[in-house]
Protein backbone atom coordinates (compact mmCIF):
# COMPACT_ATOMS: atom_id res chain seq x y z
CA UNK A 1 0.00 0.00 0.00
CA UNK A 2 1.06 3.42 -1.18
CA UNK A 3 0.27 6.53 -0.94
CA UNK A 4 1.38 10.67 -2.08
CA UNK A 5 0.52 13.64 -0.45
CA UNK A 6 1.88 17.14 -1.36
CA UNK A 7 2.72 18.14 2.19
CA UNK A 8 5.71 20.94 3.34
CA UNK A 9 4.96 21.90 -0.25
CA UNK A 10 6.76 18.53 -1.71
CA UNK A 11 5.70 15.23 -1.98
CA UNK A 12 5.63 12.87 1.17
CA UNK A 13 5.66 9.25 0.22
CA UNK A 14 4.90 6.28 2.24
CA UNK A 15 4.40 2.92 1.43
CA UNK A 16 4.23 -0.03 3.77
CA UNK A 17 4.06 -3.72 2.59
CA UNK A 18 3.86 -5.62 5.80
CA UNK A 19 0.02 -7.30 5.76
CA UNK A 20 -3.22 -5.45 6.82
CA UNK A 21 -1.79 -2.23 7.20
CA UNK A 22 -4.64 -0.09 7.77
CA UNK A 23 -5.57 3.69 5.95
CA UNK A 24 -5.63 4.91 9.51
CA UNK A 25 -1.75 4.34 9.91
CA UNK A 26 -1.35 6.28 6.47
CA UNK A 27 -3.70 9.07 7.69
CA UNK A 28 -1.42 9.16 11.11
CA UNK A 29 1.42 9.65 9.31
CA UNK A 30 0.46 12.58 6.54
CA UNK A 31 -1.27 13.82 10.27
CA UNK A 32 1.71 14.29 11.68
CA UNK A 33 3.62 15.99 8.62
CA UNK A 34 0.87 18.42 8.34
CA UNK A 35 1.56 18.92 12.12
CA UNK A 36 5.36 19.63 11.94
CA UNK A 37 4.83 22.18 8.85
CA UNK A 38 2.26 23.82 10.70
CA UNK A 39 4.83 24.46 13.30
CA UNK A 40 7.89 24.75 11.27
CA UNK A 41 7.09 26.29 8.07
CA UNK A 42 8.83 29.36 7.61
CA UNK A 43 6.35 30.65 5.07
CA UNK A 44 3.60 30.43 6.83
CA UNK A 45 2.72 33.47 9.02
CA UNK A 46 0.80 31.84 11.77
CA UNK A 47 3.63 29.43 12.23
CA UNK A 48 5.13 28.67 15.67
CA UNK A 49 8.76 29.97 13.97
CA UNK A 50 7.04 32.49 12.32
CA UNK A 51 6.00 34.00 15.59
CA UNK A 52 9.79 33.28 16.80
CA UNK A 53 11.06 35.25 14.10
CA UNK A 54 8.76 37.87 14.17
CA UNK A 55 10.08 38.15 17.93
CA UNK A 56 6.45 37.60 19.48
CA UNK A 57 7.16 34.39 21.23
CA UNK A 58 10.56 33.54 22.55
CA UNK A 59 12.31 30.03 22.82
CA UNK A 60 11.31 29.60 26.29
CA UNK A 61 7.55 29.88 25.62
CA UNK A 62 7.55 27.83 22.42
CA UNK A 63 6.42 24.04 22.54
CA UNK A 64 8.61 21.19 23.63
CA UNK A 65 9.15 19.94 19.40
CA UNK A 66 10.42 23.78 19.03
CA UNK A 67 12.99 23.47 21.90
CA UNK A 68 13.60 20.21 20.99
CA UNK A 69 14.40 21.15 17.16
CA UNK A 70 16.36 24.32 18.61
CA UNK A 71 18.78 21.57 20.49
CA UNK A 72 19.58 19.59 18.07
CA UNK A 73 20.32 22.50 15.46
CA UNK A 74 22.77 23.53 17.80
CA UNK A 75 23.94 20.41 18.57
CA UNK A 76 24.77 19.74 14.65
CA UNK A 77 26.00 23.51 14.53
CA UNK A 78 29.05 22.25 16.97
CA UNK A 79 29.57 18.89 15.41
CA UNK A 80 29.75 20.49 11.46
CA UNK A 81 32.09 23.36 13.07
CA UNK A 82 29.57 25.68 12.74
CA UNK A 83 29.16 24.66 8.83
CA UNK A 84 25.24 23.84 10.04
CA UNK A 85 23.59 27.16 11.12
CA UNK A 86 19.48 27.45 11.03
CA UNK A 87 20.25 31.05 11.76
CA UNK A 88 19.92 32.84 7.80
CA UNK A 89 19.88 36.93 7.72
CA UNK A 90 19.37 37.30 10.98
CA UNK A 91 15.86 34.67 11.24
CA UNK A 92 15.88 31.27 12.34
CA UNK A 93 14.80 28.81 9.43
CA UNK A 94 15.26 24.89 10.67
CA UNK A 95 14.43 23.50 7.37
CA UNK A 96 17.98 21.69 7.12
CA UNK A 97 17.09 20.09 9.72
CA UNK A 98 13.33 19.19 10.37
CA UNK A 99 12.66 17.28 7.51
CA UNK A 100 15.12 14.54 8.47
CA UNK A 101 13.87 14.45 11.96
CA UNK A 102 10.46 14.70 10.92
CA UNK A 103 10.89 11.52 8.61
CA UNK A 104 12.55 9.81 11.46
CA UNK A 105 9.68 10.52 13.69
CA UNK A 106 7.43 9.21 11.30
CA UNK A 107 9.00 6.10 10.95
CA UNK A 108 8.80 5.95 14.89
CA UNK A 109 5.29 6.07 14.32
CA UNK A 110 4.96 2.85 12.14
CA UNK A 111 7.38 0.87 14.25
CA UNK A 112 5.66 1.36 17.44
CA UNK A 113 2.34 -0.41 16.12
CA UNK A 114 4.62 -3.30 14.53
CA UNK A 115 5.09 -2.18 11.20
CA UNK A 116 8.49 -2.95 9.87
CA UNK A 117 8.55 -3.14 6.03
CA UNK A 118 8.19 0.32 4.66
CA UNK A 119 9.75 3.31 3.61
CA UNK A 120 9.00 7.23 4.12
CA UNK A 121 9.74 9.55 1.75
CA UNK A 122 9.97 13.52 2.01
CA UNK A 123 10.90 16.04 -0.62
CA UNK A 124 13.80 13.62 -1.87
CA UNK A 125 14.68 12.26 1.67
CA UNK A 126 14.12 8.44 2.91
CA UNK A 127 14.11 6.25 5.83
CA UNK A 128 13.46 2.25 4.69
CA UNK A 129 12.77 -0.42 6.95
CA UNK A 130 12.98 -3.78 6.18
CA UNK A 131 12.47 -5.44 2.61
CA UNK A 132 10.44 -4.57 -0.01
CA UNK A 133 7.13 -7.05 -0.86
CA UNK A 134 10.06 -9.32 -3.04
CA UNK A 135 11.41 -9.91 0.58
CA UNK A 136 14.62 -8.39 -1.12
CA UNK A 137 16.48 -5.37 0.52
CA UNK A 138 14.60 -1.68 -0.65
CA UNK A 139 16.53 -0.59 -4.27
CA UNK A 140 17.23 3.30 -3.99
CA UNK A 141 18.46 5.25 -6.88
CA UNK A 142 20.01 8.40 -6.41
CA UNK A 143 18.85 10.99 -9.32
CA UNK A 144 21.19 12.53 -11.87
CA UNK A 145 21.17 16.29 -10.61
CA UNK A 146 21.73 17.05 -14.25
CA UNK A 147 18.77 14.98 -15.41
CA UNK A 148 15.77 14.85 -12.75
CA UNK A 149 14.61 11.35 -15.39
CA UNK A 150 17.47 9.80 -15.01
CA UNK A 151 19.49 7.47 -11.89
CA UNK A 152 22.96 7.24 -11.59
CA UNK A 153 23.30 5.11 -8.73
CA UNK A 154 21.34 2.29 -7.12
CA UNK A 155 21.36 1.23 -3.78
CA UNK A 156 20.59 -1.77 -1.74
CA UNK A 157 19.08 -0.39 1.48
CA UNK A 158 17.64 -1.54 4.68
CA UNK A 159 17.10 -0.05 8.09
CA UNK A 160 19.02 3.20 6.67
CA UNK A 161 18.22 7.05 5.93
CA UNK A 162 19.46 8.21 2.54
CA UNK A 163 19.22 12.02 2.38
CA UNK A 164 20.30 14.08 -0.62
CA UNK A 165 21.25 18.10 -0.28
CA UNK A 166 21.97 19.92 -3.68
CA UNK A 167 22.30 23.11 -5.36
CA UNK A 168 19.47 23.06 -7.92
CA UNK A 169 16.48 22.25 -5.87
CA UNK A 170 15.25 25.68 -4.08
CA UNK A 171 17.74 27.49 -6.07
CA UNK A 172 21.34 27.66 -4.20
CA UNK A 173 19.00 26.95 -0.46
CA UNK A 174 22.09 25.83 0.92
CA UNK A 175 24.36 28.37 2.03
CA UNK A 176 27.67 28.01 3.67
CA UNK A 177 27.81 30.33 7.06
CA UNK A 178 31.49 30.77 6.96
CA UNK A 179 31.55 32.63 3.30
CA UNK A 180 29.42 35.29 3.60
CA UNK A 181 25.93 33.47 3.48
CA UNK A 182 27.42 32.74 -0.02
CA UNK A 183 25.75 29.50 -1.79
CA UNK A 184 28.32 26.44 -1.57
CA UNK A 185 30.01 25.73 -4.92
CA UNK A 186 31.99 23.12 -6.34
CA UNK A 187 29.28 19.83 -5.32
CA UNK A 188 25.76 19.85 -7.00
CA UNK A 189 24.48 16.58 -5.54
CA UNK A 190 25.56 15.36 -2.11
CA UNK A 191 23.60 12.45 -0.92
CA UNK A 192 24.70 11.01 2.68
CA UNK A 193 23.55 7.44 4.12
CA UNK A 194 23.55 6.85 7.43
CA UNK A 195 21.65 4.25 9.85
CA UNK A 196 18.94 6.47 10.16
CA UNK A 197 17.35 9.55 8.08
CA UNK A 198 17.73 12.62 11.10
CA UNK A 199 21.99 11.68 11.09
CA UNK A 200 22.03 11.01 7.25
CA UNK A 201 19.63 14.40 6.65
CA UNK A 202 21.83 16.86 9.10
CA UNK A 203 25.42 15.54 7.97
CA UNK A 204 24.26 16.02 4.51
CA UNK A 205 23.09 19.86 4.83
CA UNK A 206 26.36 20.47 6.88
CA UNK A 207 28.78 18.78 4.65
CA UNK A 208 27.37 20.45 1.58
CA UNK A 209 27.76 23.82 3.00
CA UNK A 210 31.91 23.21 2.94
CA UNK A 211 31.47 22.35 -0.99
CA UNK A 212 33.99 19.99 -1.94
CA UNK A 213 35.68 19.52 1.06
CA UNK A 214 32.50 17.90 2.34
CA UNK A 215 32.78 14.26 1.36
CA UNK A 216 35.99 14.37 3.50
CA UNK A 217 33.74 15.04 6.79
CA UNK A 218 31.08 12.37 5.45
CA UNK A 219 33.93 10.23 5.48
CA UNK A 220 35.15 11.01 8.80
CA UNK A 221 32.24 10.47 10.24
CA UNK A 222 31.28 6.95 12.12
CA UNK A 223 28.14 5.36 10.36
CA UNK A 224 27.85 7.40 7.72
CA UNK A 225 28.68 7.02 3.91
CA UNK A 226 28.29 9.58 1.04
CA UNK A 227 28.43 10.22 -2.92
CA UNK A 228 29.40 13.73 -3.68
CA UNK A 229 28.65 15.06 -7.88
CA UNK A 230 31.11 17.90 -8.83
CA UNK A 231 29.52 20.56 -11.81
CA UNK A 232 31.57 18.26 -14.30
CA UNK A 233 29.63 14.95 -13.17
CA UNK A 234 32.29 13.47 -11.54
CA UNK A 235 31.08 11.75 -8.50
CA UNK A 236 33.37 11.43 -5.58
CA UNK A 237 32.69 8.61 -2.75
CA UNK A 238 33.58 7.55 0.89
CA UNK A 239 35.70 4.27 1.95
CA UNK A 240 32.19 2.48 2.79
CA UNK A 241 30.32 3.77 0.37
CA UNK A 242 30.57 0.60 -2.21
CA UNK A 243 28.58 -1.71 0.40
CA UNK A 244 25.58 0.07 -0.74
CA UNK A 245 25.98 0.23 -4.01
CA UNK A 246 23.15 -2.72 -5.86
CA UNK A 247 25.02 -5.07 -7.97
CA UNK A 248 22.01 -7.07 -9.43
CA UNK B 1 26.28 35.74 -5.81
CA UNK B 2 25.48 39.81 -6.07
CA UNK B 3 23.26 39.01 -8.99
CA UNK B 4 21.25 36.29 -6.94
CA UNK B 5 20.77 38.43 -3.94
CA UNK B 6 19.31 41.31 -5.30
CA UNK B 7 17.07 39.45 -8.09
CA UNK B 8 16.03 37.87 -4.39
CA UNK B 9 15.34 41.46 -2.53
CA UNK B 10 13.53 42.71 -6.59
CA UNK B 11 11.15 39.08 -6.40
CA UNK B 12 10.27 39.24 -2.84
CA UNK B 13 6.66 40.51 -3.40
CA UNK B 14 6.02 38.18 -6.35
CA UNK B 15 7.50 34.99 -4.56
CA UNK B 16 4.75 35.97 -1.10
CA UNK B 17 2.34 36.02 -3.90
CA UNK B 18 3.53 33.31 -5.55
CA UNK B 19 3.62 31.50 -2.55
CA UNK B 20 0.20 31.83 -1.47
CA UNK B 21 -1.04 31.17 -4.87
CA UNK B 22 0.67 28.02 -4.16
CA UNK B 23 -0.02 27.37 -0.60
CA UNK B 24 -3.81 27.84 -1.96
CA UNK B 25 -3.32 25.01 -4.72
CA UNK B 26 -1.50 22.63 -2.19
CA UNK B 27 -4.43 23.08 0.17
CA UNK B 28 -7.14 22.59 -1.62
CA UNK B 29 -5.55 19.36 -3.11
CA UNK B 30 -5.23 18.21 0.15
CA UNK B 31 -8.80 19.17 1.15
CA UNK B 32 -9.45 17.41 -1.80
CA UNK B 33 -8.16 13.90 -0.93
CA UNK B 34 -9.47 14.51 2.69
CA UNK B 35 -12.85 14.66 1.32
CA UNK B 36 -12.09 11.80 -1.24
CA UNK B 37 -11.09 9.66 1.64
CA UNK B 38 -14.09 10.61 3.79
CA UNK B 39 -15.90 8.52 0.63
CA UNK B 40 -14.23 5.91 -0.47
CA UNK B 41 -12.36 3.28 1.14
CA UNK B 42 -8.79 3.50 1.09
CA UNK B 43 -7.12 1.85 -1.95
CA UNK B 44 -3.73 0.03 -1.75
CA UNK B 45 -1.10 -0.10 -4.45
CA UNK B 46 0.96 -3.22 -5.68
CA UNK B 47 4.70 -2.55 -3.54
CA UNK B 48 7.31 -3.16 -6.18
CA UNK B 49 6.32 0.59 -8.17
CA UNK B 50 9.04 2.87 -8.58
CA UNK B 51 8.67 5.77 -6.92
CA UNK B 52 8.39 8.21 -9.99
CA UNK B 53 6.31 6.12 -11.80
CA UNK B 54 2.43 5.78 -11.60
CA UNK B 55 1.55 2.86 -14.22
CA UNK B 56 0.51 0.01 -11.87
CA UNK B 57 -2.96 0.37 -10.78
CA UNK B 58 -4.29 0.34 -7.89
CA UNK B 59 -7.04 -2.51 -6.03
CA UNK B 60 -9.47 -1.83 -3.22
CA UNK B 61 -7.79 -3.24 0.28
CA UNK B 62 -10.45 -4.92 2.11
CA UNK B 63 -7.68 -4.61 5.05
CA UNK B 64 -7.85 -0.78 5.01
CA UNK B 65 -9.73 -0.65 8.23
CA UNK B 66 -9.66 -3.95 10.04
CA UNK B 67 -6.45 -2.88 12.02
CA UNK B 68 -6.66 -1.59 15.35
CA UNK B 69 -6.70 2.59 15.29
CA UNK B 70 -3.32 3.60 15.91
CA UNK B 71 -4.51 6.33 18.11
CA UNK B 72 -2.78 6.67 21.56
CA UNK B 73 0.46 5.68 19.92
CA UNK B 74 1.69 8.82 19.05
CA UNK B 75 4.34 10.23 20.48
CA UNK B 76 3.40 12.61 23.44
CA UNK B 77 3.62 16.04 21.06
CA UNK B 78 1.08 14.80 18.31
CA UNK B 79 -2.42 15.45 19.91
CA UNK B 80 -1.44 19.39 19.84
CA UNK B 81 -2.51 18.98 16.37
CA UNK B 82 -6.51 19.20 17.18
CA UNK B 83 -5.71 22.90 17.89
CA UNK B 84 -3.01 23.80 15.48
CA UNK B 85 -5.49 23.20 12.64
CA UNK B 86 -7.89 26.07 12.82
CA UNK B 87 -8.01 25.38 8.94
CA UNK B 88 -10.09 22.09 9.04
CA UNK B 89 -14.03 23.48 8.30
CA UNK B 90 -12.85 26.06 5.42
CA UNK B 91 -10.48 22.85 4.10
CA UNK B 92 -13.80 20.68 3.58
CA UNK B 93 -15.78 23.78 1.99
CA UNK B 94 -12.60 24.02 -0.64
CA UNK B 95 -12.83 19.96 -1.25
CA UNK B 96 -16.46 20.25 -2.17
CA UNK B 97 -15.34 23.01 -5.18
CA UNK B 98 -12.37 20.90 -6.18
CA UNK B 99 -14.13 17.95 -7.66
CA UNK B 100 -12.97 14.55 -8.69
CA UNK B 101 -9.59 14.05 -10.57
CA UNK B 102 -10.25 11.84 -13.74
CA UNK B 103 -7.76 8.90 -14.03
CA UNK B 104 -4.60 9.61 -16.68
CA UNK B 105 -1.25 11.38 -16.43
CA UNK B 106 -1.25 14.89 -16.75
CA UNK B 107 1.62 17.40 -17.34
CA UNK B 108 1.99 20.61 -16.04
CA UNK B 109 3.97 23.52 -18.10
CA UNK B 110 7.24 24.41 -17.27
CA UNK B 111 7.89 27.44 -15.00
CA UNK B 112 10.74 29.63 -14.26
CA UNK B 113 11.92 29.95 -10.88
CA UNK B 114 14.33 32.54 -12.10
CA UNK B 115 17.48 30.02 -11.87
CA UNK B 116 15.75 27.20 -14.39
CA UNK B 117 12.40 25.83 -15.39
CA UNK B 118 10.64 23.49 -12.98
CA UNK B 119 8.22 20.96 -14.98
CA UNK B 120 5.88 18.21 -13.36
CA UNK B 121 3.75 15.29 -14.24
CA UNK B 122 0.77 14.19 -12.27
CA UNK B 123 -0.74 10.36 -12.30
CA UNK B 124 -3.87 10.36 -10.92
CA UNK B 125 -5.73 6.75 -10.43
CA UNK B 126 -8.68 6.28 -8.34
CA UNK B 127 -9.03 10.21 -8.51
CA UNK B 128 -6.56 10.11 -6.50
CA UNK B 129 -2.88 11.29 -7.03
CA UNK B 130 -0.82 8.37 -7.29
CA UNK B 131 2.69 10.00 -8.15
CA UNK B 132 4.26 13.51 -8.83
CA UNK B 133 7.47 12.78 -11.48
CA UNK B 134 9.68 15.89 -12.04
CA UNK B 135 10.20 16.24 -15.85
CA UNK B 136 12.58 18.69 -15.36
CA UNK B 137 14.32 21.42 -13.00
CA UNK B 138 17.08 23.79 -12.85
CA UNK B 139 20.67 22.16 -13.54
CA UNK B 140 23.24 23.48 -14.83
CA UNK B 141 26.32 21.39 -16.03
CA UNK B 142 29.08 22.89 -17.09
CA UNK B 143 30.66 22.15 -20.50
CA UNK B 144 34.28 21.70 -19.29
CA UNK B 145 35.29 18.49 -19.03
CA UNK B 146 38.75 18.73 -17.13
CA UNK B 147 38.66 15.80 -14.78
CA UNK B 148 40.56 15.98 -10.85
CA UNK B 149 42.37 12.41 -11.56
CA UNK B 150 43.96 12.83 -7.75
CA UNK B 151 41.39 11.19 -5.36
CA UNK B 152 41.51 12.42 -1.72
CA UNK B 153 42.68 9.67 0.26
CA UNK B 154 40.21 6.93 0.76
CA UNK B 155 37.92 8.88 -1.08
CA UNK B 156 37.33 7.15 -4.82
CA UNK B 157 35.83 8.81 -7.17
CA UNK B 158 34.17 7.64 -10.65
CA UNK B 159 32.10 9.53 -13.73
CA UNK B 160 28.46 9.66 -13.00
CA UNK B 161 26.49 6.88 -15.56
CA UNK B 162 23.42 6.40 -15.76
CA UNK B 163 21.68 3.23 -14.20
CA UNK B 164 18.76 0.27 -14.60
CA UNK B 165 15.42 2.69 -13.41
CA UNK B 166 14.84 -0.64 -11.73
CA UNK B 167 14.20 0.87 -8.15
CA UNK B 168 11.74 1.06 -5.49
CA UNK B 169 12.40 5.09 -4.21
CA UNK B 170 14.41 7.88 -5.22
CA UNK B 171 16.57 9.40 -3.45
CA UNK B 172 17.12 13.91 -5.02
CA UNK B 173 17.14 16.86 -3.88
CA UNK B 174 14.15 18.77 -3.17
CA UNK B 175 12.10 20.71 -5.79
CA UNK B 176 11.48 24.25 -5.21
CA UNK B 177 8.08 24.55 -3.68
CA UNK B 178 6.78 27.31 -5.70
CA UNK B 179 7.89 26.40 -9.16
CA UNK B 180 6.77 22.61 -7.82
CA UNK B 181 3.20 24.14 -7.22
CA UNK B 182 2.72 26.18 -9.88
CA UNK B 183 3.26 23.13 -12.37
CA UNK B 184 1.51 21.53 -10.26
CA UNK B 185 -1.66 23.60 -10.44
CA UNK B 186 -1.79 23.22 -14.13
CA UNK B 187 -1.81 19.89 -14.11
CA UNK B 188 -4.03 18.85 -11.51
CA UNK B 189 -6.21 21.28 -13.40
CA UNK B 190 -6.49 19.54 -16.68
CA UNK B 191 -6.95 16.31 -14.08
CA UNK B 192 -10.12 17.91 -12.79
CA UNK B 193 -13.48 16.72 -13.44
Amino acid sequence: MKQTRIIMGMPVILEVVDPGVSGETFEAVFDYFGYVDRKFSTYEPDSEISMINRQELTLEQSSDDMKTIFALAEQTRRESGGYFDIVHNGLYDPSGIVKGWAIQTAAEILQRIGLGNYWVYAGGDIQVSGKNDQGEDWRVGIQNPFNPQEIIKVLSLQNCGIATSGTYARGNHIYNPKNGDRPAGEVVSLSVIGSNIYEADRFATAAFAMGSAGIQFIEKLEGLEGYSIDPHGLATYTSGFERYVAHA
Amino acid sequence: MSRKKTTQAQGFVGTIKKFFLSAFVVVTFMAYLMHERLTNAASASPANTAANTGSVPSVPDPNSYTVPTVAGQFPATIPTMAVQNPGAVSTQTVASQAGLYKNGSYTGPSVDVFYGLVQVQVVIQNGQIANVTFLDYPHDRRTSQEINTQAMPMLTQEAIQAQSANVNIISGATLTSEGFANSLQAALLSATN
